[in-house]
């Protein structure tokens, strides 16, 4: 029976093909839009740590003086050198890391390579474990490595390829800055996107080429990347240093906390920390502690362009019309087809039957458009690609995408079809065979 | 032309027609926002920087290990790319208009006052007024004893002393007007932390801020006149003639990687680059907006010819009796066109109110000013030339119906 409608759909489709043609650009053009639209979403709005996500925390305490303060204000969105430093030490979390991004200057050993910066993290021992960042030789640093100041780097592999031709280079040093290191690991790709633990530095399109443990960093005074946010008389940097000075907020700090349970003790914790630092005369404030995991962070500095999520709604407006466009070019269509229709009827066959042979026909128009749609969203892809935005690169389509973009057509054509069919099975036979 | 027939013909074709109304309004109200969010963009792109654009280099350079003295490593270097021919002034900024990385500070009008007046950017620079061709409508420029090290300011602020405070700074007319209306700006004092005291000794017309995301803020500007020492987020600026900036740039970058070869220069630019990269996503966002209204204008252009080729080809016979009973082509002509017409004006008034409340869904969103009526009749004008131009070419098929076809039972 299916292959009786089809075969009638087909011929049916073929004897008007201008109006044929029409319903299918309308429904390619409508999904090919709305498929560009959604991938670049989809994509930007992605879980960089799938499946790990939920056991990391952002934690933030309130150091700020109380001048200038208001019931509801979010505490600062970094955190001071020392709280940093005391809630590291602390180790109340199952991994916690304190970082900043920063560039550093890179002096080859081959005399056939200028020197070059790179963007650098400087970061503690956890960072590795904690992010999930896959090493392809040799391994992080030790805490013990942390403490001692250790002149230690991990590299990532694209670094190691312009370096060491790809080879293992565990164990070799490196000049960073006119500072010896030895490199004890080399991570293979790896690129969260957004860049989630540092999203001062950009959200998307940034990607650091080596990770130097914090305290040597800030020993060495290398250059750091990204905003500082200061109160009081807080300045960028005295005291010798080129670092912002206590009463800046500079530094990221993560914890990986495995259970709700241990994030609601944590919080807890951090309350403690700001009650026992306003005892000190530290903290000014009461107690202003937020603890969002990596998605709410993500969400409550809303990574994704707003002319992103513009240019999703603006997609759908358009397949909105494609598909009222559709609607009416089918239902002119199957009315058209009043006389053959009730011939059908006349001699016998079910209304149901008619029913599935029209949408039998949009169906296939669907399955075309979502065809045409596809091949429109490659090129919409592609001309996002050839964009400069620092999330261009990233639009290509998925395989889920993919589904949903045939799921969509079809699902659109049917719905367009469904109710001029409905109309066109409720022809008066006896009318339309009169009348003729 | 009667309307009353037309009328009358189309109550019998209820469901076409208002899917008909509904494509053109849903078009009607994208083509309207469509073409205020165009037109919104496209004047942020126009956004005056205050400064002689396309005179103007960046060159941006960092030491591979630190040199003893950045301050005097900084002069030294300005003193080099001042000698090289073809270049009209040298200076240094911290941050550019429309520049990337940006430095604000909150601005207070006293030193105890519990929540800042406004944020603004801070141009920590040197020799900024002549490099930027900026024009001076108040007040003095500032003088070489103007001019402290930054680590002087900070050492001041950080052990409370003070010292070195009030310091001389221009502003720009915007920030002055905002601070100070109606009253002349020159003498005030502003503070930017409750130590760090400013008094404004010039206005400077126009300077726009680095990061200018908000139109209404984008022209809050200071200027202060501080030595920075030469590191990578500072930006050396060299002016020159348009025909020379190539030349220029080049000798600059041998010049500077001469003078000290252990160092890396990490940007050059002309400032018409910077301003192409800043607008960059307004103006592929313009591009998509274009893009997607002609797109719909087609689409529903496409759907008027279908249906109208339906009631063409459904009113045959009817065609053929009018054409026998007198009626000219044009009159057939006439009626499909009038028809359409009808049509999409019923769209057009449907839509109009679909544009306002769009509207007011994106103000919800989005920072987006209410849309201006005077918009309305823009997508108005767009269906209805889309519309005669669809209905064109069916009706004039009707129109060659021959009278014949009345006699023939199809």
């Amino acid at each position: 029976m299916l292959a009786y409608h089809f075969d009638i759909a087909l011929r049916s489709l073929k004897r008007n093909k201008v109006l044929t043609a029409l319903m299918v650009l309308s429904i390619a053009v409508g999904i090919g839009a709305c498929m560009t639209a959604l991938t670049v979403l989809h994509v930007l709005s992605g879980d960089p740590l799938p499946g790990k996500s939920a056991e990391l925390y952002y934690p933030q305490v309130d150091p700020q003086d109380a001048r200038g303060m208001m019931p509801g204000n979010l505490p600062p969105e970094q955190v001071t050198l020392i709280d940093g430093m005391n809630l590291l030490r602390a180790k109340r979390a199952d991994r916690q890391a304190l970082m900043k991004g920063g560039a550093v200057p890179i002096q080859p050993a081959s005399s056939t390579l200028d020197p070059f910066y790179v963007e650098a993290r400087y970061t503690t021992a956890d960072f590795f474990a904690m992010f999930d960042a896959p090493f392809l030789y040799g391994h992080g640093w030790t805490d013990a490595g942390d403490g001692a100041h250790a002149r230690d780097v991990v590299i990532t592999r694209k670094l190691d390829e312009k370096l060491f031709d790809g080879t293992d280079s565990v164990g070799r040093t490196l000049r960073i800055g006119g500072t010896t290191f030895r490199i004890t690991g080399v991570l293979d790709a790896w690129r969260p996107n957004p860049h989630f633990y540092d999203l001062t530095t950009g959200s998307y399109d940034y990607c650091e080429q080596v990770f130097v443990p914090l305290q040597t960093a800030l020993e060495l005074h290398f250059d750091y990347n990204g905003s500082n946010d200061c109160w009081a008389n807080g300045t960028g940097g005295v005291e010798g240093g080129p670092y912002p000075s206590a009463t800046c907020a500079w530094l990221q700090f993560w914890v990986e906390l495995d259970s709700p349970a241990k994030a609601a003790a944590y919080k807890q914790f951090l309350v403690h920390y700001s009650e026992e630092q306003r005892a000190l005369g530290r903290f000014e404030r009461a107690p202003n502690v937020r603890l969002p995991d990596l998605m709410q962070w993500l969400d409550h500095n809303g990574v994704v362009p707003s002319d992103v999520r513009l240019q999703a709604w603006l997609a759908f407006g358009f397949l909105l019309v494609c598909l009222v466009n559709t609607v009416g070019l089918m239902l002119a269509k199957f009315m058209r087809r009043a006389g053959e229709l009730s011939v059908r009827r006349a001699m016998g066959a079910a209304k149901r039957t008619l029913f599935a042979q029209l949408l039998t026909e949009s169906g296939l128009v669907g399955i075309a458009g979502g065809t045409g749609g596809l091949l429109l969203a490659l090129f919409g892809l592609w001309l996002v690609r050839r964009r400069p935005s620092d999330y261009a690169a990233l639009a290509h389509l998925d395989p889920a995408m993919l589904v949903v973009t045939f799921a969509l057509a079809l699902g659109a054509s049917l719905l367009a079809g469904m109710f001029p069919a409905l109309r066109a099975c409720n022809v008066a036979p006896a009318f339309h065979l009169k009348s003729n | 032309m009667d309307i009353l027939p037309i009328l009358a013909t189309l109550r019998r074709h209820k469901v076409i027609l208002w899917l008909l109304v509904l494509e053109i309004a849903l078009t009607c109200a994208i083509v309207c926002d469509g073409v205020f969010l165009v037109t919104q963009r496209l004047q942020r792109m126009d956004m005056p920087s205050g400064i002689a654009e396309h005179e103007l280099l960046q060159i941006q350079q960092a030491p591979i290990a630190p040199p003893p003295d950045r301050y005097a490593r900084a002069q030294e270097d300005l003193a080099i790319l001042r000698q090289i021919p073809g270049v009209l002034a040298v200076g240094m900024s911290n941050q550019l208009p429309f520049g990337g990385p940006s430095s604000n500070g909150n601005v207070m009008l006293s030193p105890t006052q519990p929540h800042p007046t406004l944020s603004a950017a801070e141009y920590f620079s040197e020799n900024l007024v002549p490099t930027f061709g900026l024009h001076l409508v108040a007040g003095r420029a500032l003088e070489s004893d103007d001019y402290i090290d930054a680590d002087t300011v900070l050492k001041s602020l950080a052990d409370g002393s003070g010292k070195g405070f009030p310091m001389p700074m221009l502003i720009s007319q915007a920030l002055a007007t905002r601070l100070w209306p109606q009253q002349s700006p020159l003498g005030k004092l502003l503070w930017l932390a409750p130590k760090a005291s400013f008094r404004v000794v010039g206005v400077v017309a126009t300077l726009a801020r680095a990061n200018a995301y908000n139109t209404a803020t984008a022209q809050y500007s200071m200027i202060i006149p501080v030595h920075m020492g030469a590191d990578k987020d500072q930006s050396y600026l060299v002016r020159t003639r348009p025909l020379d900036r190539q030349r220029v740039l080049a000798a600059a970058v041998t010049a500077l990687e001469h003078a000290d070869p252990a160092r890396v220069i990490s940007h050059t630019r002309t400032y018409d680059e910077i301003r192409s990269d800043y607008f960059q996503d307004d103006r592929a966002m313009a591009a998509i907006l274009v893009g997607v209204i002609a797109a719909v204008l087609l689409v529903t252009g496409m759907g008027i010819v279908g249906l109208a080729s339906f009631w063409v080809a459904q009113r045959r016979k009817q065609i053929g009796i009018r054409r026998a009973l007198g009626a000219t082509r044009t009159d057939i002509l006439r009626y499909f066109q009038t028809e359409n017409f009808l049509i999409v004006s019923f769209g057009i008034v449907a839509g109009m109110a679909l544009a306002y409340g769009l509207s007011l869904l994106l103000m919800a969103h989005y920072e987006i000013p209410r849309l201006p009526l005077s918009y309305l009749p823009v997508g108005a004008v767009a269906l209805w030339v889309i519309g005669q131009l669809a209905v064109l070419g069916p009706a004039m098929r009707a129109a060659a119906v021959p009278p014949v076809v009345a006699t023939r039972s199809v």
